[in-house]
């Protein structure tokens, strides 16, 4: 399964300034861990000592955010889009 | 280590006046002062940090102008910020609800009314600061993710500062608020998709070339910009005689305005403005979209985002940035967060009017009707000072009670016809 992951600005340091890198898995938590092989030190930004998704970390699988869906399980078909953003934007 | 950051002109000293860094919540990381918003490495929100210590005197204050620029000194603005042209937001009338407060049982109560700002809303409060930030940055346009308030305090500001503007709306937004946002003459862009869907796509944006050189209020200058909720909470306590009032009742949308009038009155306490007496905050959410109420109730510290569906559209943000902050400082102020559904919306709105002669918008609606509520339930003490925001105008929510409200009578224009209807 291959999927296309949009990195955002913070993060583009680990993957030489690409704002968009391709990444392998059929859940999120296995495209995680395909960012982490090819992108080291990636995975520790995403994902706090327990594993889980930080707070402030908002992740997309096409248009659907995972927390919606099945959080790190959620499904990530062949072609998805990926897309991880702060969470701290927007509103007052 | 090395990071990409957004492309900016070099920040002159004093530019941002006593702010020396920007800070993470989370982890306290520092970082220069610059168009960021999220700590790399926790993703936490980063937040205006100051050296107070030149110290800041009610007289200094007193002396200032009639608007948010007498509290300058505690703001990221330059020394000369009120020379600048910007809106001038602010200073709006703290008034004394005898009236509501009476058919509520409330015995000391106000309502700070912002609909008196320059696009009736609080948020030219916060867009003010913004637009200081992004001249300060070099950013040739003015951007932000809207519910409608904003997305017209930012074509307004930036009309002012002879900025370009952008603003982003979900394209369901009620037409008092599309056309007054309009108004400015900046682009604006509706979007098919809830706020937090507009959100995303602004996240998005910012990290590509096609956002190059723009200023996201609520993005990347997000740190400034919420600094601009601080001038409620300093307004209100110098209103108030240099108190803080013993509980204030406060809208939540993302949470910010919440967590900043908190920051605010600490501000106050610690530089001595006033004496350090303790203060209940409440949190105000639609039932229909009150994530925050929600896990304050289930005494959850995560908030479980939600899919809107309320009438208070200006608060429909069902992924609130702010919003485990919030239960923290409800937590250790003693207040609470309580939610009202869409009927209780309108008749809050139409009770202030009835009352006070203050015609608030559905986000005053959620307010006022929660404070209601917070009295009913023993949540809120009657004998106690309390604050109520009203944080928008009616006029731009009209829509929200036009079925109810309306002419109470139609006649011809005859003494005979006002007498046969009863009204003489």
């Amino acid at each position: 399964m291959s999927v296309s992951v949009r990195i955002p600005t913070i993060l583009r340091t680990y993957t030489g300034g690409a704002a968009e890198v391709s990444a392998e898995g059929a859940t999120l938590a296995e495209v995680i861990d395909s960012l982490e092989k090819a992108y080291p030190g990636i995975a520790a930004r995403l994902l706090d000592d327990t594993g889980k998704l930080r707070r402030f970390v908002n992740v997309y699988v096409n248009d659907d955010d995972v927390r919606f869906a099945d959080g790190l399980e959620t499904a990530t078909a062949d072609g998805a889009s990926v897309s991880v953003i702060p969470a701290v934007a927007g509103g007052c | 280590m090395a990071t990409p950051t957004i492309a900016h002109t070099p920040v002159s000293p004093g530019a941002f006046g006593v702010a020396v860094a920007l800070s993470c919540r989370e982890c306290g990381e520092r970082y220069d002062l610059g168009p960021k918003f999220a700590c790399e490495f926790c993703f936490g929100p980063l937040e205006v940090a100051y050296d107070f210590s030149g110290g800041v005197t009610r007289e200094q204050i007193a002396a200032g102008p009639n608007n948010i620029w007498r509290y300058a000194g505690l703001l990221p603005v330059p020394a000369d910020v009120a020379a600048r042209p910007n809106l001038n937001p602010g200073f709006t009338k703290l008034v004394e609800a005898r009236n509501l407060g009476r058919e509520l049982g409330i015995r000391e109560l106000y309502v700070k009314d912002d609909s008196g700002n320059p696009t009736h809303s609080f948020k030219d409060r916060v867009v003010a600061i913004a637009v200081e930030a992004a001249r300060n940055f070099g950013f040739t346009t003015l951007s932000c993710s809207s519910t409608g308030n904003l997305a017209g305090a930012v074509g307004a500001a930036a009309a002012r500062a002879g900025l370009r503007s952008c603003v982003f709306i979900p394209s369901d937004l009620e037409a008092g608020k599309v056309v007054t946002a309009a108004a400015y003459g900046g682009e604006l862009v509706a979007i098919e998709g809830n706020y937090d869907e507009v959100n995303r796509f602004c996240s998005e944006l910012i990290g590509d070339e096609a956002g190059e050189g723009w200023g996201f209020v609520n993005v990347n200058l997000r740190p400034y910009y919420g600094e601009g909720s601080k001038t409620l909470a300093y307004e209100i306590a110098e209103q108030h005689g240099w108190r803080i009032p013993e509980q204030i009742v406060i809208p939540i949308a993302s949470g910010s305005q919440l967590t900043k009038i908190d920051k605010g009155f600490r501000e106050l306490i610690k530089l001595g403005l006033v004496e350090d007496t303790p203060y209940k905050i409440f949190g105000a959410q639609a039932e229909g979209c009150s994530p925050v109420s929600a896990a304050w109730k289930a005494g959850h510290d995560v908030i479980r985002p939600v899919k809107p569906n309320t009438i208070a559209k200006s608060l429909a943000i069902g992924n609130p940035a702010d919003g485990p902050y919030v239960l923290d400082v409800c937590k250790r102020t003693g207040g609470a967060v309580e939610d009202v559904n869409d009927e209780q919306v309108v008749e809050a709105i139409k009770l202030l009017a009835r009352t006070e002669g203050i015609f608030g918008e559905t986000a005053g609606g959620v307010t006022v009707g929660c404070l209601k509520k917070l009295v009913e339930t023993g949540q809120l003490d009657p004998e106690a000072s309390t604050v109520v925001l009203n944080t928008g105008d009616g006029l731009k929510t009209l829509d929200a009670i036009e079925a109810t409200t309306g002419a109470t009578a139609t006649i011809r224009p005859s003494l005979d016809a006002f007498r046969a209807a009863g009204l003489a």
